[in-house]
C-alpha cells in the first residue's frame, strides 16, 4: 500500500518499580498510515520477541476509546497530539515518514511505573473507595421514576460521568493533580438527588484520599480538561470547590 | 478548631486560601494605583504628597497596611508550600513536555512570575517606604493649603520623579508590571474558579473585570514611570 | 452424566417466586464465615461481587485487568432493555420473554428467559439508585428507545455509552464494599486453574501478572463472570485481553460447556484495513435507521462510489426483503453482506465490505439533522478510516461480536462443577442462538445482582460454614501444573509468536466456522486446528521470564486455550445439523436461502465433556420444552 511510513520510536524502558529506566531507541518500519498507534506498537513488539527481546509493556484493552487502560504520553502529550481521544484512537495518519516520537509513561508520585510504559493506577480505586458511590444495597424497591431530575441536571452529570479513570488529567497536570478525576465524581453525584445524603462525607474523604496518595494541588492551568479524552470541564472542579467549602462550613464532623 | 485547620490546609483549602489572598492584593492594586495617578498632576506634588501623608499617618489605613503586608507574605508562603508539594508530586519528570499545547504560559509560571513580583515589591519598599519611613533622606517640602495655613509634607512626589528619571529603574518597573499583567491574567480568573464560581452566566464578568486587572492596571502603572521619565528626560534634554 | 438444568414446577410466572422460597438461607451472622470468588469485574462480576459483600460474605474479587473498571461491559453502545412499561406501548414482562426467546431462535431455555423478564424491571431501579446518569426526558423522566427485534420502546440508555455508566455503578458499589472491608480486591491477577476436591469446586490458582507469582485461593464457591470468547476469531469487537482461559479451565475441571458454535456477528463493524489490524470496531445498529446498504450491480466494478450511477447499484436488503429492508435482524444482514462479497461485488481495497450510504437521509434531512443523529458515530468512522463519511458512503462489514454458547448452567447458574458457578457472557447463556440488542447488559446484571446471590446461598446453607483446607494436596498439585505449563511456554523456544498463531486460528475460525458453515468446511477447519495446535506447542516463542510482568507469556496462555477451544467450535457447528439464529449451516435453508431450523432433532443444548487432551468431546443433550411459546419460522420478507 502507498504512503508507508519509517518511523523511529523513543520508548520509556524500565524493568521493574526498582529499576531505572531509560529511552531506548526502536525504528518502526513500514508503518501503515492506516494502522492505530498501539498497532504500530504490536508490530515493533512483534519484531523484538522474534529477535528474542523482550516486548514493550504498555497497557491496552478495549482498543476504542472506552476502557481507560490505554495510558501513554507521546511526544509530551497525554494520549498524543490530537485531542478528544485516548492512545488507542490515535491512528498513525496523524504522524509522518520520518518523525522521531517519543513515548513515556504517565508520571505521577501517585502512578508509580509497574514496567516500561506501565503504571500502577490503583489509587484511582482507592479513591473511589473513600466515598466515590452512593450507599444503596442491592434489592432497591423504589421505583426508578420516583424521583424526576432535572435533564439539565442530569445531562451535566452525565458529563461528568462520562471519566473513563484513565488518569491523562494526572498526567498533563504539572502539578500532577488527581482533582479532574476526583471532581467528575464528585460532581456527578452531587447533581443527582440521590447523591445529596453523603454529599458532605463524600467529598472531605475524596479529597483527603487524594492527598494521601501524594497527588499533587490544582492549579486551575486547564491542562487535564484540554487533554482529558473525554473533554471533561473545569466547571466540575469548580463545583468539587463548592461542595468542598460547603461540607467543611456545615457538616459535624469538627 | 481541627476542622477548621483540616479545612484550610487541605489542597481545596490551600487554594481558596491563594484566591482570597490574591482578590485583597488585586484590591489595593486598585487604591494604590488611584494614588499613584496623583503623580502625574503636575502641581508640585500636593496631590500625591496630601496622599502619601494621609495613607502614612492614618490609624485605619496603617493597619490595613500592615495586613497588607502579612497577606503578601502568606500568599508568597502558601505558594511555596504549594509548589514543594506539586513539585514532590511528580518526582521523576517528563523528557519531552509540551505543556504549550494545553495550557498558557503564565498558568504554568505562576512561581516565577510570583517571584518576581516578590523581588519588585522587595525593591519597590526599599527605594520609597523605607526611605520615608527609616532613611530620612527626602526632604519636606510647605504647601499654602485652601484655609490659608502651611503644611509640611514629606516630598515622595520629588523622590518618585528623581528614582524615575533613572532608566535602569523606569525598565525594571515597567517589565516587572508586566509581570504582573501575566500573573494576574492566570491569577485573576483562577481565583475564582478556585471559590468555585465558574458558571455560565458569570464567567463572561469575571473575564471582563479580569481583563482590566491583567491589562489595564498593568498598563496605568507601567505608564506612570515611563510618563514621568519622558517628561524629566524631555526637559533635560531642553536645557 | 445426567444434565439436570432444575427449573423449577408450576406456570412460567411464578416458576422464580416460587423456588426462591424454597432456596436456603445462610443466617446474616454465619455470612462472614463463607468465603467467595468472583472471577471477573464486568457487569455480572462487579453486581455479583458487591451483592454478596453486601450481604456479609467474605468476598475476594479478581479481575486482569488494573481495575474492575475497565472490564469490557464499557464498551456496550446502545442500551439496557427493561419491561417496565413505561411508555405505555403494550410492553410487558410476558413480551419481553417472549421477544427474546423468539430473537434467539427457540434455542434458549424458557424458564431463564422469564426470570430475566421478571428482574429486568429490578435492575432499572437499582441502577437508578446507584446514580447512573440514565438518559431523561424534559419532565424529568427516564426515556427509552427502541431496538432491534422489537415492536415497543423498552430500551434505557445513557447516549452510547450505557455499558459504561452500568458498569461504573456496579464498580462503584463494589468498591464500597472493598471500604467496608467484605470484598477483597486482586487486580492484575489471571486466573489459571480451578482447584477441585473430589470433584467439587475449593479455590482457584492465579498469577499475579506484575510479579508472576503463582498463587492458590480457597473459597466455599466460586463465580466465573469472565465474559465471552470472540477473540477466538483473532479479530473481533471485544478488547484485547477478553479470553476464555477461565472458562476453559473449568471446563477442563468437569464444567460441560454449552452451545459453542452459537456466536453473534455483527452487521456493522468498519471493515479491516489491513494486516496489522488488531481489532473491529462496531458502528452502532441505529445507523441502519438511515443508511441505505449497497454494492456495484456488476461483478469487480472498481470505480469509485460516487462514479456508479444509481441504475448500477444493488440496494440488497431493500431488495431481497422489501417491508424490513435495511432493518432485518443482525444475523440476516451479516449473512446478505457476506454473499455479496462472496460474488466478487464487495467495495474498497479489500473487497470485503459493502456500503452504508447517508447521501439519501443528508438529501433528504440536511446534513446538519444527520450530524445531529449520528455525529459521534460519523466522527469515530472518519479518526479511524480517514474518510469523510458526509461525502463518501461508509464502508462496513460484519464482526463478531458475542458469543451465546458458554459454560452450562442449571437453573441455579450452578455448573456441573459442584460450586462453581458461571454468569454473564461466560455462560451459555439466555439467547440461544442469537442475542437481541440491548440484552446482553441485562442478562449480567440480573445474574449478578438478583439471581445468583439467591441461588448461591441455597448452595452454600447446604455445605455448612466449615472453613476450606487450603493445605489440601489438591491446592498444590493445581499450582505446580500451572507453574509447569508456564515453564513449558517459556521452554519451546520456536520461531512463532502467540499472535501468529492467534492471527491463523482467527483466519480459519472466520472462514469455516464464521457467518455461514458446511460440513466439508467445518471438517477441514477441524484438521487445520489440530495441525496449528501441535504446530504451537513446538514452535512458539515466548520471551521474558515467568516472574514479572510478561505480556507475551500472558497472551501464549491465552492463545493456548483458544486453540483448543476453537475445535470445539467447529465439533459442535458439525454437530448441528440445522440452521439456527447465528449458527447458519449452508446445507440447511429454506428455498429463500433463510435459515431452517430443525426443531424436532436439534431442540436441544449441546453440552460438551472434555475427556483429556486430544480426545474427542463426549456430547450430552439437554431437551429444551416450550410450553408457552410456539416454534415458527422467522420471516423478514
Amino acid at each position: 500500500m502507498a504512503g508507508h511510513m519509517n518511523i523511529t520510536l523513543k520508548v520509556w524502558r524500565q524493568k521493574n518499580a526498582n529499576t531505572k529506566g531509560k529511552l531506548v531507541s526502536y525504528d518502526a518500519k513500514d508503518v501503515s498510515p492506516d494502522m492505530s498507534f498501539l498497532e504500530m506498537i504490536d508490530e515493533v513488539n512483534e519484531v523484538l520477541i522474534k529477535k528474542g527481546e523482550e516486548a514493550i509493556a504498555f497497557d491496552h484493552d478495549c482498543r476504542e476509546g472506552i476502557c481507560g487502560m490505554c495510558s501513554m504520553v507521546i511526544d509530551g502529550r497525554p494520549h498524543g497530539p490530537k485531542e478528544g481521544i485516548t492512545t488507542c484512537q490515535l491512528h498513525m495518519r496523524s504522524f509522518k515518514d520520518g518523525d522521531t516520537i517519543t513515548i513515556e509513561p504517565w508520571r505521577a508520585k501517585g502512578f508509580p511505573v509497574v514496567k516500561d510504559l506501565v503504571v500502577d493506577r490503583s489509587a484511582f480505586d482507592r479513591i473511589i473507595q473513600a466515598g466515590g458511590y452512593i450507599s444503596v444495597n442491592t434489592g432497591v424497591t423504589i421505583d426508578a421514576n420516583a424521583i424526576a431530575i432535572s435533564k439539565q441536571d442530569s445531562d451535566k452529570a452525565f458529563d461528568a460521568a462520562t471519566c473513563i479513570g484513565c488518569g491523562a488529567c494526572v498526567a498533563a497536570c504539572k502539578n500532577a493533580s488527581a482533582m479532574l478525576f476526583l471532581s467528575a465524581k464528585v460532581s456527578q453525584l452531587s447533581l443527582l438527588p440521590q447523591g445529596h445524603p453523603e454529599r458532605k462525607s463524600r467529598v472531605e474523604n475524596m479529597l483527603q484520599q487524594m492527598e494521601d496518595e501524594g497527588f499533587g494541588n490544582c492549579s486551575n492551568t486547564g491542562a487535564c480538561s484540554v487533554e482529558c479524552p473525554k473533554e471533561i470541564s473545569q466547571e466540575h472542579i469548580a463545583r468539587l470547590n463548592r461542595e468542598f467549602i460547603a461540607a467543611k462550613a456545615s457538616s459535624e464532623n469538627v | 478548631m481541627n476542622w477548621f485547620i483540616s479545612a484550610v490546609s487541605s489542597s481545596v483549602g490551600k487554594k481558596i486560601m491563594m484566591a482570597l489572598t490574591g482578590l485583597f492584593l488585586c484590591s489595593f492594586l486598585v487604591v494604590h494605583l488611584i494614588g499613584n495617578l496623583q503623580l502625574l498632576n503636575l502641581d508640585l506634588g500636593l496631590s500625591f504628597n496630601t496622599y502619601a501623608n494621609f495613607m502614612s499617618h492614618n490609624p485605619v489605613i496603617q493597619t490595613i497596611s500592615k495586613g497588607n503586608f502579612i497577606i503578601i507574605i502568606a500568599h508568597a508562603l502558601i505558594a511555596l508550600f504549594l509548589t514543594r508539594q506539586n513539585a514532590a508530586a511528580r518526582p521523576i519528570g517528563y523528557q519531552v513536555n509540551k505543556g504549550s499545547k494545553n495550557s498558557t504560559w503564565s498558568s504554568r509560571n505562576m512561581g516565577l512570575l510570583g517571584t518576581i513580583l516578590l523581588v519588585f515589591i522587595a525593591v519597590h519598599l526599599y527605594h520609597f517606604w523605607w526611605a520615608v519611613h527609616y532613611g530620612g533622606s527626602i526632604p519636606s517640602r510647605e504647601y499654602l493649603t485652601d484655609h490659608g495655613d502651611l503644611s509640611s509634607y514629606t516630598d515622595l512626589y520629588q523622590a518618585v520623579w528623581f528614582a524615575f528619571s533613572n532608566p535602569y529603574i523606569v525598565a525594571f518597573y515597567v517589565f516587572s508590571m508586566i509581570a504582573m499583567g501575566y500573573h494576574l491574567y492566570h491569577g485573576f480568573a483562577s481565583a475564582f474558579q478556585s471559590l468555585g464560581l465558574n458558571h455560565v452566566k458569570y464567567n463572561f464578568f469575571i473575564r471582563a473585570v479580569g481583563f482590566l486587572f491583567y491589562f489595564v492596571i498593568p498598563a496605568l502603572y507601567a505608564y506612570i514611570p515611563l510618563k514621568i521619565y519622558f517628561l524629566t528626560c524631555s526637559s533635560s534634554c531642553s536645557h | 452424566m445426567k444434565l439436570d438444568s432444575k427449573i423449577p414446577e408450576g406456570p412460567i410466572g411464578e416458576k422464580w417466586t416460587k423456588h426462591k422460597f424454597k432456596l436456603k438461607l445462610v443466617n446474616p451472622a454465619n455470612r462472614r464465615k463463607y468465603d467467595i470468588i468472583v472471577v471477573g469485574t464486568g457487569l455480572a462480576g462487579s453486581s455479583a461481587a458487591a451483592s454478596l459483600g453486601e450481604m456479609g460474605y467474605n468476598v475476594k474479587a479478581f479481575c486482569f485487568q488494573d481495575s474492575p473498571r475497565r472490564a469490557h461491559s464499557i464498551a456496550a453502545q446502545g442500551g439496557i432493555n427493561s419491561a417496565k412499561n413505561y411508555r405505555n406501548d403494550g410492553d410487558s414482562v410476558y413480551r419481553l420473554f417472549y421477544d427474546t426467546v423468539k430473537g434467539g431462535d427457540y434455542r434458549a431455555r424458557e424458564a431463564n428467559v422469564h426470570r430475566l423478564a421478571e428482574v429486568s424491571v429490578n435492575i432499572i431501579d437499582q441502577c437508578v439508585a446507584q446514580g447512573v446518569p440514565f438518559a431523561r426526558e424534559y419532565g424529568g423522566l427516564l426515556d427509552n428507545r427502541s431496538f432491534g427485534g422489537a415492536q415497543v420502546a423498552r430500551t434505557f440508555y445513557a447516549r452510547g455509552q450505557t455499558g459504561q455508566q452500568l458498569l461504573l455503578g456496579a464498580y462503584s458499589a463494589l468498591e464500597r464494599q472493598v471500604n467496608e472491608g467484605t470484598v477483597k480486591q486482586y487486580t492484575r491477577h489471571e486466573m489459571l486453574d480451578v482447584v477441585t476436591v473430589d470433584g467439587v469446586a475449593r479455590g482457584i490458582v492465579t498469577r499475579d501478572l506484575v510479579t508472576g507469582e503463582i498463587e492458590s485461593h480457597s473459597a466455599h464457591a466460586v463465580l466465573l463472570c469472565t465474559g465471552g470468547y470472540g477473540n477466538v476469531f483473532y479479530l473481533s469487537t471485544n478488547a484485547q485481553g477478553c479470553n476464555v482461559t477461565a472458562a476453559w479451565r473449568a471446563h477442563k475441571k468437569g464444567a460441560l460447556f454449552g452451545n459453542p458454535c452459537f456466536t453473534q456477528i455483527h452487521p456493522t463493524c468498519i471493515p479491516v484495513s489491513g494486516d496489522h489490524q488488531s481489532k473491529l470496531t462496531l458502528m452502532s445498529e441505529s445507523l441502519r435507521n438511515d443508511g441505505r446498504v449497497w454494492v456495484p450491480a456488476k461483478v469487480g466494478d472498481k470505480r469509485l462510489a460516487s462514479e456508479i450511477p444509481e441504475s448500477e447499484r444493488d440496494y440488497f436488503l431493500e431488495r431481497k426483503y422489501p417491508s424490513f429492508g435495511n432493518l432485518v435482524p443482525r444475523d440476516v444482514a451479516s449473512r446478505n453482506a457476506k454473499e455479496m462479497c462472496d460474488l466478487g461485488k464487495g467495495v474498497g481495497a479489500s473487497g470485503l465490505a459493502v456500503y452504508l450510504d447517508f447521501a439519501d437521509s443528508i438529501k433528504r434531512l440536511g446534513e446538519d439533522a444527520v450530524r445531529a443523529k449520528y455525529g459521534n458515530l460519523f466522527d469515530m468512522y472518519a479518526q479511524i478510516t480517514g474518510e469523510n463519511p458526509y461525502k463518501t458512503p461508509m464502508r462496513i462489514y460484519p464482526a463478531v461480536h458475542y458469543t451465546m454458547g458458554g459454560l452450562w448452567v442449571d437453573y441455579n447458574l450452578s455448573t456441573t462443577v459442584k460450586g462453581l458457578y458461571a454468569l454473564g457472557e461466560a455462560n451459555f447463556s439466555d439467547h440461544g442462538a442469537n442475542r437481541l440488542g440491548a440484552s446482553a447488559l441485562m442478562q449480567g446484571l440480573a445474574d449478578g445482582y438478583f439471581v445468583i446471590p439467591s441461588t448461591l446461598s441455597d448452595y452454600l446453607a447446604e455445605i455448612g460454614p466449615k472453613a476450606i483446607d487450603a493445605t489440601h494436596p489438591a491446592f498444590a498439585e493445581a499450582v505446580k501444573a500451572v507453574k509447569d505449563r508456564t515453564n513449558k511456554f517459556l521452554a519451546i523456544n520456536g520461531t512463532k509468536t502467540a499472535n501468529e498463531y492467534h492471527k491463523e486460528l482467527g483466519k480459519i475460525m472466520w472462514e469455516y466456522c464464521g457467518m455461514a458453515r458446511n460440513e466439508a468446511g467445518l471438517k477441514k477447519a477441524q484438521k487445520m486446528i489440530q495441525e496449528l495446535r501441535a504446530d504451537f506447542w513446538k514452535n512458539l516463542k515466548v520471551t521474558g521470564e515467568a516472574g514479572e510482568l510478561n505480556t507475551t507469556l500472558e497472551r501464549a496462555g491465552r492463545v493456548a486455550d483458544f486453540l483448543e477451544l476453537g475445535e470445539l467450535m467447529v465439533v459442535d457447528a458439525l454437530n448441528r445439523n440445522e440452521s439456527c439464529g447465528g449458527h447458519f449451516r449452508e446445507e440447511y435453508q429454506t428455498d429463500e436461502n433463510e435459515a431452517q431450523r430443525d426443531d424436532d432433532n436439534y431442540a436441544y443444548v449441546a453440552a460438551w465433556e472434555y475427556k483429556g487432551d486430544n480426545q474427542p468431546e463426549e456430547l450430552h443433550k439437554e431437551a429444551l420444552v416450550f410450553e408457552n411459546v410456539k416454534l415458527t419460522q422467522r420471516s423478514y420478507k
